[in-house]
């Protein structure tokens, strides 16, 4: 039984496609301000009333950029990143990035309904497909990273991350960084586990972990490693980092943009906010609305503002 | 009372899987401290003339026997322990044991569903504080690769299949196997994610596939690689593979790893594909299931597995 404001919106959002054109604005105020559960009932609603998908309504009507980000909104965060992994499967090895990002910061969890939702989508898994499009070194490391089902307990074993920590120096000072200890470390430990084994890393040898991977700038092996440890590790800094490089880009990578703040508007998107102004002296808000314009901005402001509603 | 038959069905009593509690009663509380003495004299199979003139129980036996009378302990309470649990202790039991028991490893890994393998998981972490994963990148040799993969694995359970690609990949297996000398296929990239993370239906055409191309089934090339072979056996014929462990847990020379298996199959797959394990068994063996299992199991745990084998059949 739809509640009132469900069944109200269903309607807004019916009549924002009718007629020539489409009231953008009418669909950024309504769809920007729910959150995950909402949508998915207006969603079923929309399909009972109207006998159409919400989603291919919305790819009829909008265009590009803000078409996009309505509809990774749109969709469930499942589906969304299975979505998400998808894509990257398909592309060449900067996506890689992509699936490092889904299978590190999401929790277990949230991991395994992405995977669910991908077999129920593409009718295949999404270790397969990684498996079949990655080669190399970039596979070795990206199957057991997506295949994990990581142990997300608090408690740390100190004697292992001290010959954890040691292994990775030895194997890292060897330039062996495909080595399948340290593959094995990154995809197996808990987060725990590894933030204690890279603590005492920079405890005994003195450097961060990345310090010590960024030998070679243009190797990108090593950058998928620095961003598997950054997004296992400090996931803030992470997407921040995404976040800077996205909108000082020559033109703005609005696939990175779109992308993070569609699957962090309802996780950690404060943090991540805090941690851009920290970084870049102005605000996540000032940034997109210098390097972006009509619906898609407003769309993506209406988004980073949603934990604060 | 008649001595030597008395001794003949006690004997007996405990020879075979589990232990025949209701003659042992019957045989033992009539016997006075003459005829024990008398038995232990006439049974040197199981009891050594020692030096200070006793006749003292070989010890190896009472290990076994030990052994015979937990069978239906072990038998009852992994009946009614969750199959997740169930698993995971099957797993770490495999693991500490070392490279003898990777097969059990590829036997869950390769036999359980998607969901009941990530139930499996779960629960080792519940249990052991720690992933499957974690602690299977730690076994040694090069199956650990293989080993790993599996148990990390999420297959795909839907009806999809890419004819293209299973024939693609039938030919990508034929190459691996032909050039088993200078690499062994258990090593190569391919052959592993091909095993570790297509569906089980995918396989199944692959297998088809590798057949048609080349004429043979590809178990036959296979037969030297036996952690490949029996991978491939888990996820396509699951039958046939239960149905030879459990033959093995018959034969005069088998183990306690492999006579266990008896408990551990006939429970995992009583609500599974019993039916179609028994058919199998009876025709590789040519002798029903439910006859051998009379003929070498005793008392209570032979009634107990008769009675779940019965459901089915």
């Amino acid at each position: 039984m739809a509640t009132l404001s469900v069944t109200e919106d269903c309607e807004q959002l019916r009549k924002a496609f009718a007629g020539w054109g489409t009231n953008e604005g009418l669909i950024i105020s309504i769809l920007a301000h729910r959150n995950a559960a909402q949508i998915k009932s207006i969603r079923q609603t929309y399909a009972q009333t109207y006998g159409e998908d919400l989603l291919k309504d919305l790819n009829k009507e909008l265009s590009n950029d803000f078409e996009r980000v309505v509809l990774l909104w749109t969709l469930d965060p499942a589906e969304r990143d299975a979505f998400l992994a998808n894509e990257a499967t398909k592309r060449w090895t900067s996506s890689n990035q992509v699936l490092v990002e889904i299978a590190c910061t999401r929790t277990s969890q949230q991991l395994l309904l992405a995977k669910q939702a991908y077999h129920a989508r593409f009718k295949r898994s999404l270790e397969e497909d990684v498996a079949y499009h990655t080669s190399g070194d970039f596979r070795k490391l990206l199957v057991p990273l997506v295949g994990t089902y990581r142990y997300e307990g608090e408690e740390v074993n100190m004697t292992l991350a001290k010959s954890e920590a040691k292994i990775l120096h030895e194997k890292i000072s060897e330039k062996a960084y495909n080595h399948e200890d340290v593959i094995r470390i990154l995809a197996t430990r808990s987060k725990a586990q590894i933030n204690a084994t890279l603590n005492h890393y920079k405890n005994e040898f003195g450097n961060d972990i990345n310090k010590d991977l960024k030998t070679d700038p243009k190797d990108e092996f090593l950058a998928i490693l620095r961003a598997t440890v950054k997004c296992l590790t400090r996931p803030e800094k992470y997407f921040e980092k995404v976040l800077r490089l996205a909108i000082n880009k020559r033109g703005t990578d609005e696939g990175a943009l779109t992308r993070v703040v569609t699957t962090r508007a309802e996780i950690d998107m404060k943090i991540i906010k805090e941690e851009y102004h920290k970084r870049n002296s102005v605000t996540l808000d000032h940034a997109i609305g210098k390097d972006t314009t009509g619906d898609y901005e407003k769309m993506l402001l209406a988004l980073i503002g949603h934990g604060d509603a | 009372m008649d001595p030597p038959n008395d001794f003949e069905a006690l004997t007996k009593a405990f020879s075979g899987f589990g232990v025949d509690e209701d003659s042992m009663v019957s045989i033992l509380g009539k016997w006075h401290s003459e005829h024990l003495e008398s038995f232990r004299k006439r049974t040197p199979k199981f009891f050594l003339e020692d030096e200070r003139l006793f006749e003292r129980w070989d010890d190896h036996h009472i290990a076994c026997l030990t052994k015979e009378f937990l069978r239906f302990k072990d038998i009852v309470v992994q009946w009614i322990m969750h199959p997740w649990e169930r698993d995971a202790r099957l797993v770490h039991e495999a693991i500490s044991k070392g490279p003898q028991a990777y097969g059990l490893l590829i036997e869950i890994a390769c036999t359980r569903s998607s969901e009941e393998l990530l139930g499996a998981r779960k629960a080792y972490q519940s249990l052991f504080d720690q992933s499957i994963e974690d602690v299977a990148s730690r076994l040694e040799g090069i199956e650990r690769k293989l080993l790993v993969a599996l148990v990390s694995s999420y297959r795909y359970e839907g009806l999809r299949v890419n004819e293209g690609i299973a024939r693609s990949e039938a030919m990508t297996l034929a190459i691996a196997v032909k050039n088993v000398d200078k690499k062994n296929p258990i090593e190569d990239d391919a052959i592993v994610r091909i095993l570790t993370t297509r569906s089980k239906l995918h396989l199944k055409a692959v297998v088809k596939y590798y057949k048609e191309i080349y004429g043979k089934n590809i178990d036959e090339d296979l037969d030297t690689l036996m952690s490949l072979k029996e991978t491939l056996q888990c996820l396509c014929n699951p039958q046939a593979y239960f149905s030879k462990v459990l033959n093995n847990a018959f034969k005069d020379d088998a183990d306690e790893n492999t006579k266990e298996a008896l408990t551990r199959v006939i429970m995992t797959r009583s609500n599974v594909d019993m039916k179609e394990i028994i058919e199998e068994f009876d025709k590789q063996y040519k002798v029903p299931l439910t006859q051998k299992i009379e003929d070498v199991a005793l008392g209570n745990y032979k009634d107990f597995l008769v009675s779940l084998i019965r459901r089915v059949a």
